[in-house]
Parts: structure tokens; C-alpha cells; sequence
């Protein structure tokens, strides 16, 4: 990559610089800017510990947890999918519990610990379940990915802390790994490649089971 | 969104008082559902009472041997407590039914009660709907109704409760203990928490303005077998066509309710009177009087069909003579 950084242009750049042109092109010059009825709300201080590391912000009340981490600390790994609780893509781990972050507000994880996909491993030392999916090809375009790992993650501590499931015949036994548990436990995170098998075999192996 | 003020409350009271006093105000525990209402613009409060920081977040033994669910225990905690997997088998499974796992970690015992429908009409703002905005009218009647309710229904809204686990809730009887702004405490039991829609739709509980729930209380528990059957368009993540919770005992007898058929759990002790004879004795009389659309009439069967499912498992009288 060094050799055309110059030259690296990143999808959210792209995006991004495409859009101010957009608007650019719109306004009639000497415009007046439009007024954002955000102006109307003060803005409220959070305190969030990310990846280890203490992040003081001032919010718009409004401001999700995912808009939070995204568009306020560029925290970009964590994707946002459907906004909605429905798809998964935005699973980051607060106080050790997997959560949508679309579905909180920011403010209502004032002094919390948040681990997002850059938290859990990098590029030069991944985390052995960002190694699996990429050993297994746990993707296809990758847009589910960072939720799919970051709750992947948080299923087998689940499983290790006795947390039951759906499919569990009896609910009075100790929560085990399997490949039906797996399914059941990861319902909450969608992949429209359809990568679940390869998804499938690298959480078993890093479960250290038979897919 | 519409912007909306914040504060975080220390206080149950004064919480309760926040909430009554200003027009617009709403509690917040999870988010799970009202984050999502408020982006499509359901919900528009002006004003955020954040719960959390209330200490309803414990797990206790009553007097009488029974359970108090504090109301800001998440469904991911109350599921897995040894005691409710133990002897409350009904209501664990129930929960875990529901939603995913996500969402189960952040959602509180008060917030999933409070729920509102999923009915396609009341989440899309372009349509009428008496739930959402009072006299509209109802876009439901008449148009897709394939998920809505088939009893206790009414010629304003045909909407149903979405919740899993309240269905548990119903057949376990338990009663949900709130507080206002006044310091006056309250015990509703579960049966009469949630209403009928009549011509209030929009109002989906008994709770007054500003009342908090602070806990949920289970009696002593009932022994027997314990059942959630599910059934939905897709294995796990979906809410339910109809779902059964029953609690079987030995002999044959014992309490069964029904979820997404109305705009409550829908048990009718009668009908449980019936169990010996079998899952069609059952629903014929818990469902007498039922109103379903051509679209959800398929309900009604699919209910006997769960029941007689629940209990083939339990392996009772009834079904053994068959």
C-alpha cells in the first residue's frame, strides 16, 4: 500500500468528498447556510472509555452510540447497516455485553468501557477470531464482518459464562458450543453474501470445536 | 429524530415526577424500542428520563418463596438466573425466544412489558393508524393483516402485543409493582397490566402518566413442565405467529397462554380447565368469539397446533389415550 498511498483513496473518502460537492453544487452562491434544527439542542458532555483509551465528547442528546463511535471519534469499523436492531452490523462490546449500538444513545453509556473492532485486534496482530474469518473466508463483501466478529467474540464468553440459548434442550445444563448454538446465538447478525458456513467454521475453531 | 432534553435520574420518584409533571417525557431504560421509534419519528418525546442509575437491577427471593425481578434486570440476566431456569423453565425460554442476543443484553423486564406493536401499519407513518395518532382511523382493517390479531381486537385497531416474555409472565401470574409521583406503590397483576384496545388504542397499558414500574414479582413457583413453543417465519429473530407458554403438571391439568393472537397475552382459565381433553378442547374456548381477517385466519389452527405440540411433549393423560 505505501507505494500508492499517495493515490489511496478510501471508500468514506470518496463518499464523503462526493456529498460537500453535491451540496457545493446546489447552493446558489451567497446562499445562506441552511439553519439544522440540531442548533436548537444543547449538546451534553459523555465520557467514554474506547478501546482502552478515555474519550471526553459534547453530544447532540440524539446521538446514537454507532454516530457516536463513527462520525464523532472516526471510529469507522463499526458499520451501520440498518439503523434498526435488525441486522447486527454495528455489535460492539460494552462492559463485556455485545449491544447494537444503533438502538443506544450515547449518553446512556456515560463512563463505560467500549471495545469496537479496532479494539479487539490490528491489522499487524489480529485477535485469533479476526484471524479465523480470515483463514475461513468469513465474508464476502465484508460489510457485516466487524459486528459478526466483534459478536462472535461475545458468543463464547457467553457460552463460558453460562448464558443459555433458545435451542438448549435442558435449561438447568451448563450452555455448551455447538454448531446449532452457534446459528441460534449469531441470529442477530445478518450477512446478505450468505457466508454463514465459512462464518460458522471460524467461530468453531476458534471455539476450539467442529464447526 | 426530534431533539429531546436528557437527564438521568437518581430517584425513582423523582423520575416519576419528571414523567408526570411535563407533557412529552418519557422513561428510558434500554432503548431497544424506543430508540427505534423515535428515529422513524412514532415516538417524538421532548423529554428523556434515563432510568438506569436506579438500582432495579437485582434478582431477589420474596417472602413467600416466590421471585422479585427488579425492572431494570435485562432479558439476557433474568434468562440465565439459575433459579428462573430452575423453576420458572416457562419464562426463561420465553425470553430467549425473543429478539437476539444483542438486543436481549441491553433490554430491561419493565421496557420489553412495555413494548409496542410491531403492526406494519403503526411503523409506517404514511398510513392511518388509531394507535399512533388517535381518530386516524385504521389502515390494518381491510389491508396486509397477516401478523395481527385474531381476539380481543376491536374495530379500531387490530394490532397485537409482540412480547414473548409478558405471555410467560400471564401464565406464571406474576404482578408488576410500579411507584408515581406521588411515592404512592401499586400491584397490578399481569392480567390486567396490558388492555384491550376498545376505542383507546393508543394507550397500550393501565399504567398512569408517570407511573414507574419498578419491579415484576413471581409467585412461588408452580413445579410441573415448562413450555415456550414459538412459531415464526424463520428460526430464531422473527417475532411470533402464535406462541404458547404452558405449564403442564402430571395429571394432565394445568395453565396455558397464547402470544400473538391480541393485544395481551391471551389466557382464559376456562379453556385451561379443558387441558385433560386436549389441545382442540382448549382453543375452541379460549379463542370462542375469535374475529380473524382472511389473511390471519390461519391463527387459529396454528394455535391448536402448538398446544397439541406442547403437549405431546408433556406426555400427558390426554394425549397418551390418543
Amino acid at each position: 500500500m505505501s507505494d500508492t498511498a499517495e493515490f489511496a483513496l478510501s471508500r468514506r473518502g470518496v463518499l464523503a468528498g462526493s456529498a460537500a460537492s453535491a451540496v457545493a453544487a446546489a447552493a446558489p452562491a451567497g446562499a445562506a447556510p441552511q439553519r439544522l434544527p440540531s442548533s436548537a439542542t444543547p449538546t451534553m458532555p459523555v465520557r467514554l472509555t474506547v478501546n482502552g483509551e478515555s474519550r471526553e465528547l459534547a453530544l447532540d442528546p440524539r446521538t446514537t452510540l454507532l454516530d457516536a463511535l463513527r462520525e464523532h471519534l472516526h471510529l469507522t469499523g463499526t458499520k451501520k447497516g440498518c439503523d434498526h436492531g435488525q441486522c447486527g452490523a454495528c455489535t460492539v462490546i460494552v462492559e463485556g455485553r455485545r449491544i447494537n449500538s444503533c438502538l443506544s444513545l450515547a449518553l446512556q453509556h456515560d463512563g463505560d468501557a467500549i471495545t469496537t473492532i479496532e479494539g479487539l485486534g490490528t491489522p499487524d496482530k489480529l485477535h485469533p477470531m479476526q484471524a479465523a474469518f480470515v483463514k475461513h473466508d468469513g465474508y464476502q463483501c465484508g460489510y457485516c464482518t466487524p459486528g459478526q466478529i466483534c459478536s462472535a467474540v461475545a458468543v463464547l464468553d457467553e457460552i463460558k459464562r453460562d448464558v443459555p440459548s433458545h435451542v438448549q434442550g435442558d435449561l438447568t445444563a451448563k450452555a455448551r458450543f455447538s454448531n446449532m448454538e452457534l446459528r441460534e446465538r449469531m441470529s442477530g447478525n445478518i450477512c446478505r453474501c450468505g457466508a454463514y458456513s465459512n462464518i460458522a467454521e471460524a467461530v468453531a475453531e476458534v471455539a476450539g470445536e467442529r464447526a | 429524530m426530534r431533539s429531546f432534553t436528557y437527564e438521568r435520574a437518581t430517584d425513582a420518584v423523582a423520575a416519576a415526577r419528571a414523567v408526570a409533571q411535563r407533557p412529552g417525557a418519557k422513561f428510558l431504560a434500554g432503548g431497544t424500542n424506543l430508540l427505534d421509534l423515535m428515529k422513524l419519528e412514532i415516538e417524538t418525546p421532548t423529554h428523556l428520563v434515563d432510568v438506569q442509575d436506579l438500582g432495579f437491577d437485582t434478582i431477589e427471593k420474596t417472602g413467600d418463596g416466590g421471585l422479585r425481578i427488579g425492572a431494570l434486570v435485562t432479558n439476557t440476566d433474568l434468562a440465565a438466573d439459575a433459579r428462573v431456569r430452575r423453576d420458572y423453565g416457562v419464562l426463561s425460554r420465553a425470553i430467549l425466544a425473543g429478539a437476539s442476543g444483542q438486543l436481549r443484553n441491553k433490554a430491561s423486564t419493565a421496557g420489553n412489558l412495555l413494548q409496542r406493536t410491531r403492526c406494519p401499519y403503526f411503523y409506517d407513518t404514511n398510513m392511518a393508524c388509531n394507535k399512533r395518532k388517535p381518530g386516524d382511523g385504521c389502515a390494518a382493517i381491510g389491508g396486509y393483516s397477516r401478523q395481527l390479531g385474531v381476539i380481543g381486537v376491536s374495530s379500531s385497531c387490530i394490532a397485537t402485543f409482540p412480547g414473548d416474555m409478558a405471555v410467560a409472565m400471564r401464565v406464571l401470574d406474576a404482578v408488576v409493582e410500579t411507584v408515581d409521583a406521588g411515592g404512592q406503590r401499586r400491584s397490578i397483576p399481569i392480567a390486567d397490566f396490558h388492555r384491550l384496545w376498545g376505542d383507546h388504542p393508543e394507550q397500550d397499558t393501565t399504567l398512569r402518566p408517570g407511573e414507574l414500574i419498578t419491579a415484576v414479582v413471581l409467585p412461588k413457583p408452580l413445579g410441573g413442565r415448562h413450555f415456550y413453543e414459538k412459531v415464526r417465519d424463520r428460526a430464531s429473530y422473527a417475532y411470533a405467529l402464535v406462541s404458547v407458554a404452558a405449564v403442564i403438571q402430571r395429571d394432565g391439568s394445568g395453565r396455558v397462554a397464547f402470544g400473538g393472537v391480541a393485544p395481551k397475552p391471551w389466557r382464559v382459565e376456562a379453556a385451561e380447565a379443558l387441558l385433560p381433553q386436549g389441545a382442540e378442547a382448549v382453543t375452541a374456548r379460549a379463542f370462542q368469539g375469535a374475529t380473524p381477517t382472511k389473511d390471519n385466519a390461519f391463527k387459529l389452527p396454528l394455535a391448536t397446533r402448538a398446544l397439541a405440540a406442547v403437549l405431546a411433549q408433556a406426555g400427558t393423560p390426554a394425549q397418551k389415550k390418543g
